[in-house]
């Protein structure tokens, strides 16, 4: 297996002094897509923070590493880590409608990443974001750039922050539950962009979702999260049709699919939740702190 | 602001104008002094004095003096000054760029000022610097602009003489303007000798006038960057690489513009109002010192026009940061 | 991204009710702005009002040429300045105190008026603010007190005249907020009259905000009241004001600098007090301030 493009190793992370990341230790390959999956509180989006630098200021990295491409990112120089988000990492956020700036032009606000970071000129910026435009499928790419953010639908600014993701041609994708706040007719035509567009750019991406559902459909590696803790960890074929883990079993019953009616579908059971919960308190109990 | 709303707030002008028209001319009316009684030389006949009075129209009744007025005022006569025996309408634009050039100067410092603030204490989240910024806020608050510049006077005028504290141009100056906007006018022609001068017999006044404003601006806009700083699209701009600094004023800084603006617009116009007491303090020639001067000879029909025109100015202040807000927001721009 | 919930979370932490700070600090200094009116005849060292040509514009007794019985110096006519600046304390504080509370009776009543009733009632108050709020408070004042002449009752009046829109916009808005509230409808649907739900529900819940605008309230009175002194429209200009000392002051700002510093340094003193008191009071007084 070649070198890992991000590298997280036993990380702790505690949010005001309460664990949110109980030793978590995942690995994404260049050119792959890895799914991260759990329930809201899982620490899912705390991962992708730590590697863009958005923890909050409460929040303390207690113990381990995010490495990418070897180098550990939060212990790193301040305006080496900034290049290295400015080019070779991106995130494609969770909600397109305030993920804009409200009160500035699309193309100002995809051309100014490029002339900055990039040193292109305004009209090579230009004609790059408009490339990019019709990446996503956006027809009337010129027309959107002179365009406000309220003056599109989610569907389109969800695809506009997916070609400015793209855009910089990074390495790294932080997808953060992109698509959960769309329609579901929209949610599949955004799945397929993003599974064609890191084909096409032989980009990695770190697929944060709490949907089995959307793994199945993108992912080639899958890392299945609960309170803080990884459960399952292995290839999507594997983790999905052959989860080991009961608590991937229940999430996996609980998922809705195409092929059986909603009706069967049942929640994770309340004894299970409960005793993984304790299983977590219990490490909470035997590393004080949050160190290993 | 859509079409309909500026609709609404212009319709609602011309009675607002008549409201305090009314105000001020019953009020006015019961004022004790006679203005007659000031502007009459000692051992003039008490025919003299009634014909002079019969002049000015102060014999006749309350409603029909003030019917009288809104006749005059209807085709743009304000009047004749009792005590400067002038057209009062030309008195006032005689006056008023100067005002005008104060308040835009103080506007321009209190701007600046404040931002800078804000940006300094919001960059300063939880720091020293933050404490620092809110103290010199809490302080320049709360003393007003009258005290702020009797203090400019005291330090910059007497104890540490280095501005000039009285008037807007030093009188031995062989200057002469064609218009009354003689800062403009100044920087216009390049005469910046001149300029220098001008600047430097606004520069307290302006600061006083300044001061309270800015530190309402840096208090409002400091807590809307806070909000806008931790708002997804700045959080997205930090994900991009982008440094904090950029981030503040490139995501944050213009979208905390807009609710800084509304909120601090009332206070705007206490700027201009603070004009008429600041212009007495330093003998500044415009007309907030000649209302004083007004008041003080009771030249009614001259208080009175000095009067509309501040309400004119306010009420167009207000439409103005409305029209603002809608040029800062363009979720309000319409068509 | 979604802010990741923190499992077990504590119960928020139930933390004392520290006393504000710039409450003390507020009150400390009203207090003793408060005692130094009451007892201006003992603590003054001189009649105000006394005059003594041959000790005339003597500098603080610090400095060259001062006399040690004349602790801040004296003004053109001899008067001992630190006596006038105690007994002046007197006509600020009373200014400040029946101004601020009868501009906030009045306002009040017109904003609990206007916020709960809304319809013709809040139509004619808002009209009324919006003529208010076209003039220029400092010049309205200054006419009102030229109409109404000279005289401690007329800047009083004035004050009021001219501020009760301050207590009227902000108690308006207040109202309208708390007429929403559940505890207001339960009060109607027991069929309590509308003025009865005025006077018990709604205004116990708007009287911190009121009483914090009376603190901010009467460092401006203080303020308008040296305004008027300034101009020449206040109370005699023998009795001592800090306004009056003022314009004396700037008359002679060049051969006796104190006499204008000093009654400035007392006003900044006093309205730097009520504000702090103000800021204060607004963190113990609101819910969700009070941690």
């Amino acid at each position: 297996m070649s070198t890992p493009l991000l590298k997280v190793e036993d990380l702790v992370v505690t949010i005001a002094g309460q664990p949110v990341l109980r030793d978590v230790s995942l690995s994404v390959a260049p050119g792959e897509v890895h799914g991260l999956v759990g329930e809201s509180g899982a620490g899912k989006s705390t991962i992708g923070k730590a590697v863009l630098g958005l923890l909050p200021r409460s929040a303390k990295i207690t113990h381990g590493f995010v490495m990418v491409d070897g180098v550990d990112l939060p212990g790193m120089a301040e305006a080496r880590r900034r290049r290295l988000l400015a080019k070779e990492i991106a995130l494609i956020p969770q909600d397109p409608m305030t993920a804009l700036n409200p009160v500035k032009r699309i193309g100002v606000q995809m051309i100014a990443p490029l002339t900055r970071h990039l040193g292109l000129s305004r009209k090579e910026a230009r004609a790059r974001a408009l490339a990019g435009l019709e990446e996503v499928a956006i027809h009337d790419a010129e027309a959107v750039l002179d365009r406000y953010p309220h003056e599109l639908s989610g569907g389109m600014r969800q695809r506009v922050l997916i070609a400015m993701a793209f855009q910089t041609t990074p390495r790294l994708i932080i997808a953060d539950e992109p698509t959960t706040a769309l329609d579901v007719t929209v949610q599949r035509q955004i799945l397929a962009l993003i599974r064609d567009l890191q084909a096409r750019h032989e980009a990695a991406v770190l697929f944060v979702t709490h949907d089995l559902g959307v793994v199945a459909k993108i992912c080639d590696r899958v890392t299945v999260l609960h309170a803080g803790r990884v459960l399952e960890q292995g290839s999507c074929a594997q983790v999905i049709e052959h989860p080991q883990h009961p608590y991937t079993q229940a999430l996996q019953a609980a998922t809705p699919r195409f092929d059986r009616p909603a009706d069967v579908l049942s929640p994770v059971p309340a004894s299970l939740a409960a005793s993984l919960w304790k299983d977590a308190s219990e490490w909470d109990r035997r590393h004080p702190g949050g160190t290993l | 602001m859509g079409r309909t709303a500026l609709l609404r707030r212009l319709l609602l002008v011309p009675p607002t104008l008549v409201g305090v028209a009314i105000v001020v001319f019953v009020l006015l009316r019961v004022v004790p002094g006679d203005p007659i009684a000031m502007m009459i030389p000692p051992g003039a006949s008490t025919e003299d004095i009634d014909r002079l009075r019969a002049a000015y129209g102060l014999d006749q009744s309350i409603a029909v003096q003030m019917l009288a007025w809104f006749r005059d005022l209807a085709t743009g006569h304000l009047g004749t000054s009792i005590s400067l025996r002038q057209n009062v309408g030309s008195l006032i634009l005689g006056r008023l760029p100067a005002t005008l050039e104060l308040v835009a100067l103080a506007t321009l410092i209190a701007i600046v000022l404040g931002t800078a603030l804000a940006l300094i204490g919001a960059f300063y989240r939880r720091r020293a610097g933050e404490w620092a910024v809110d103290g010199i806020i809490g302080i320049v608050v709360a003393i007003p602009d009258f005290l702020w510049g009797l203090i400019f006077i005291l330090v910059f005028g007497v104890l540490y003489p280095v501005l000039p504290i009285s008037g807007r141009l030093d009188p031995r100056l062989p200057v002469e303007f064609t218009t009354q906007f003689y800062l403009v006018e100044a920087l216009v022609t390049g005469q910046l000798s001149v300029a220098r001068v001008l600047l430097s017999h606004m520069l307290m006044p302006a600061l006083a006038l300044a001061l309270p404003l800015s530190a309402i601006i840096a208090r409002v806009l400091k807590a809307s960057l806070a909000v806008a700083e931790s708002a997804d699209y700045a959080q997205m701009a930090k994900a991009r690489g982008f440094s904090r600094r950029a981030v503040l004023l490139n995501e944050a800084l213009p979208n905390a513009a807009i609710p800084t603006v509304t909120l601090t617009g009332v206070q705007f116009t206490f700027l201009v109002g603070g004009t008429v007491l600041i212009e007495r303090i330093f003998s500044y020639e415009g007309i907030g010192n000649m209302a004083v001067d007004a008041v003080i000879n009771r030249d009614l029909p001259l208080i009175q026009g000095i009067v509309l025109t501040f309400a004119v100015l306010f009420i167009a202040i207000n439409l103005l940061i409305d029209i603002l807000v809608t040029f800062l927001n363009p979720r309000l721009r319409r068509g | 991204m979604a802010e990741p919930a923190t499992p077990a979370a504590p119960a928020p932490r139930r933390a004392s009710h520290p006393i504000d700070a710039r409450l003390v600090a507020g009150a400390v200094v009203i207090g003793a702005l408060v005692l130094v009116a009451l007892f201006a005849p003992l603590i003054a060292p001189h009649d105000p009002l006394e005059q003594d040509l041959l000790y005339s514009m003597l500098p603080p007794s610090w400095q060259a040429g001062g006399e040690p019985g004349y602790l801040f110096g004296t003004d053109s006519l001899g008067r001992d300045i630190l006596s006038r600046l105690i007994y002046a304390t007197r006509v600020a504080l009373t200014v400040a105190l029946i101004a601020a509370l009868l501009a906030a009776a009045i306002g009040s009543l017109l904003g609990l008026l206007a916020g709960y009733f809304g319809g013709a009632v809040d139509q004619a108050v808002s009209r009324l603010i919006e003529v208010w709020m076209a003039f220029p408070p400092v010049l309205l004042a200054i006419v009102l007190a030229a109409v109404l002449g000279a005289g401690l009752s007329s800047v009083i009046v004035a004050i009021v005249v001219v501020d009760w829109t301050r207590f009227a916009r902000v108690v308006r808005s207040e109202t309208m907020v708390e007429r929403e509230m559940e505890y207001v409808a339960s009060a109607r649907t027991l069929g309590l009259s509308g003025v009865f739900i005025l006077w018990k529900e709604v205004l116990p819940n708007v009287a911190p905000l009121i009483i914090t605008l009376v603190s901010v309230e009467m460092g401006i009175a203080i303020v308008v009241e040296a305004i008027l002194s300034f101009v020449g429209l206040s109370i005699s200009t023998d009795f001592p004001t800090w306004g009056g000392m003022i314009a004396e002051g700037r008359q002679v700002v060049y051969q006796t600098p104190w006499l204008l510093g000093l009654p400035i340094a007392a006003i900044v003193v006093a309205v730097l007090g009520f504000n702090l008191m103000g800021d204060g009071l607004r963190h113990a007084l609101d819910p969700v301030h009070r941690r």
